[in-house]
């Protein structure tokens, strides 16, 4: 199975990797949609979307009924709305630009899943690779340069609705992804301050900080949140803000710009972005697992290849070590961690208040900023100590 | 009233950077996720209703099952939105009930019109008219939405009052109206 996948066209090869992020990422998203309808419900205090349900499914005894609590069919009801129900485009837009901009929305989303690890598999040397569509050296920067992109469809969305929200919206975008980038690239440069040591190739490899949260010795199997606590926090604040969520949804602010930048959008080119934002929040949150949580590590201080040295200890059985199990049981850490996160996102979103345009402005450039290139310095002044 | 000026205390460094707040927030948010819903599911689920609520207005018959209206159309003419329309008849002169002489031919309440007031409820001098707690009124078409006089007797049933004013009156014609 495995030669029969390395002998394939190289073409090939990637538009079967750029199909199932397609197959995964988006009903991912739209899972998340669900689960953010219902955690929302659960904290408001009612039930949540629980009547949709496919007809002959009624008549499973338990599940059935369970599944329908749970909204589950919700999901295909609402998609199927999307797919189906008429796509307005107003008179007085850019209609090029107004059907190009959910596209555009999608690229960068689903660009960056293509290198982020997640998951690995141990060889036959016990050594630890990891699982990924692209593997390129450039990583993070990667990350980075591809979801910043994302920005230029909500401008553009923006802009191409001609009408006075939108554009308000667009502007806004702007403004804040530029404001936050800045202090979420200085917090994750720690990190590689720390794993790049002085004389061995450098790298911005995802995978090597997952290497480098998974070495022995309780330095070397701590998780990054515990040796760079600023760094973190930095991180997921400004995330926050990259994926437009409450409290910092300039970009929508549907309190007082209707919708910002979809005030003009229905039906599927809506919900193209709405899944995009889930995308560049799965995204995000699998890069700050990779970063600061240990990837697909289960426990701090507790690698995936001991995880599996003991496992093949205890119960004796042969597959235990076998690749596909590995990979299969390291991915499920891995979403794990990043459905947490996912739900932490849904968490703030309800406890927070929103903030004013000012206030998102004032806490980017004036105290996080600030905190990032203060906590740089520190740890560039405390990594030269050490490995003096 | 004297003015006294309160001095703002400084927030503490903890309190600048909202950090204690937002976890008291987090905390008090994971706890309502526990909790179970507040909310009823409606058609399944249907709220207690309070006595006195002011719903439909029904038609009701005393225990005799005699209906109780005698068409006196004050409830018509106290109406406020005009909802209501009578059309009065006679009781036919060999009927059980014959000594109350009228009962409603017709009786509609429109409501569309209706506001709930309870007005004809007051103005009752039969206390044949009663809001009841039914409070869910649906249908497709304007005319489905009037409530005819069948329909407001099976709406209101039977209310277990013990007035019997008109069989009184009948039995103390029977003893030649002696006081």
């Amino acid at each position: 199975m495995f030669n029969l996948w390395f002998n394939l066209n190289p073409i090939l090869q990637g538009v079967l990797k750029g199909l199932a992020v397609i197959a995964v990422i988006f009903p991912f998203a739209g899972a998340c949609s669900l689960a953010e309808r219902k955690v929302s419900a659960w904290m408001q205090g009612r039930p949540g979307p629980n009547r949709a349900i496919v007809p002959w499914f009624a008549y499973v005894p338990v599940l059935g009924k369970f599944l329908q609590r749970l909204g589950v069919f919700h999901l295909i009801a609402d998609g199927a709305k999307f797919l189906f129900k008429e796509e307005p485009l107003p008179g007085h837009v850019n209609k090029l630009y107004f059907i190009l901009a959910p596209a555009l929305a999608m690229m960068p989303a689903f660009t960056t899943v293509t290198v982020v690890p997640f998951g690995a598999y141990l060889d036959g040397a016990g050594r630890t690779l990891p699982l990924m569509l692209a593997n390129v050296d450039v990583g993070l920067l990667a990350v980075f340069a591809v979801s910043s992109l994302g920005v230029y469809s909500l401008i553009l969305a923006g802009w191409a609705s001609n009408s006075k929200y939108p554009f308000l919206g667009g502007v806004r975008a702007s403004a804040q992804l530029i404001s936050y980038e800045l202090s979420m690239t200085l917090s994750v440069v720690p990190v590689f301050l720390w794993i790049n040591a002085p004389g061995t190739p450098g790298t911005m490899s995802l995978a090597k900080v997952v290497a480098f949260q998974s070495l022995p010795g309780f330095w070397g199997g701590a998780w990054f949140v515990f040796l760079m606590p600023l760094s973190a926090a930095i991180f997921l604040v400004s995330l926050f803000a990259e994926t437009n969520r409450q409290p910092f949804d300039m970009p929508e602010s549907e309190a007082d710009l209707v919708g910002g930048f979809h005030t003009e959008y229905g039906a599927f080119k809506w919900s193209l972005f709405f899944v995009a934002e889930y995308s560049h929040m799965i995204v995000g949150s699998g890069v700050f697992t990779l970063l600061f949580l240990g990837g697909w590590n289960p426990l701090p201080w507790l690698s995936l290849a001991d995880f599996f040295g003991w496992l093949r200890h205890l119960t004796g059985a042969a597959f235990t070590l076998h690749p596909l199990f590995v990979g299969v049981v390291s991915i499920a850490f891995f979403l794990g961690k990043i459905v947490v996160l996912l739900f932490i996102f849904m968490w703030v979103r309800w406890t927070v208040p929103r903030f004013r345009y000012d206030q998102v402005m004032k806490l980017g450039w004036q105290k996080l900023l600030p905190l990032a290139i203060a906590n740089l310095i520190f740890y560039a002044l405390a990594i030269a100590f050490i490995e003096r | 009233m004297a003015i006294i000026p309160l001095e703002r205390k400084p927030l503490s460094l903890a309190e600048r950077t909202y950090l204690p707040a937002i976890l008291s927030g987090l905390k008090t948010t994971f706890k309502r996720l526990l909790k179970p819903a507040e909310t009823l599911e409606y058609p399944e689920q249907r709220p207690a209703i309070p006595p006195g609520y002011r719903g439909v207005p029904t038609l009701v018959r005393d225990p005799n099952g005699r209906e109780k209206c005698v068409s006196c159309q004050l409830c018509e003419f106290v109406c406020p939105p005009k909802a209501i329309r009578i059309t009065p008849g006679e009781i036919p002169a060999d009927a059980p009930t014959a000594q109350v002489e009228k009962a409603p031919k017709a009786f509609d309440i429109d409501m569309l019109r209706c506001i709930y007031c309870g007005l004809c409820q007051e103005v009752c001098p039969e206390e044949a008219i009663f809001l009841q707690n039914q409070y869910s009124m649906s249908g497709y078409t304007r005319a489905e939405m009037v409530n005819h006089k069948d329909r407001l007797y099976e709406l209101g049933g039977t209310l277990p009052d013990q007035h019997f004013k008109w069989d009184k009156k009948k039995a103390a014609a029977e003893h030649g109206n002696a006081h």
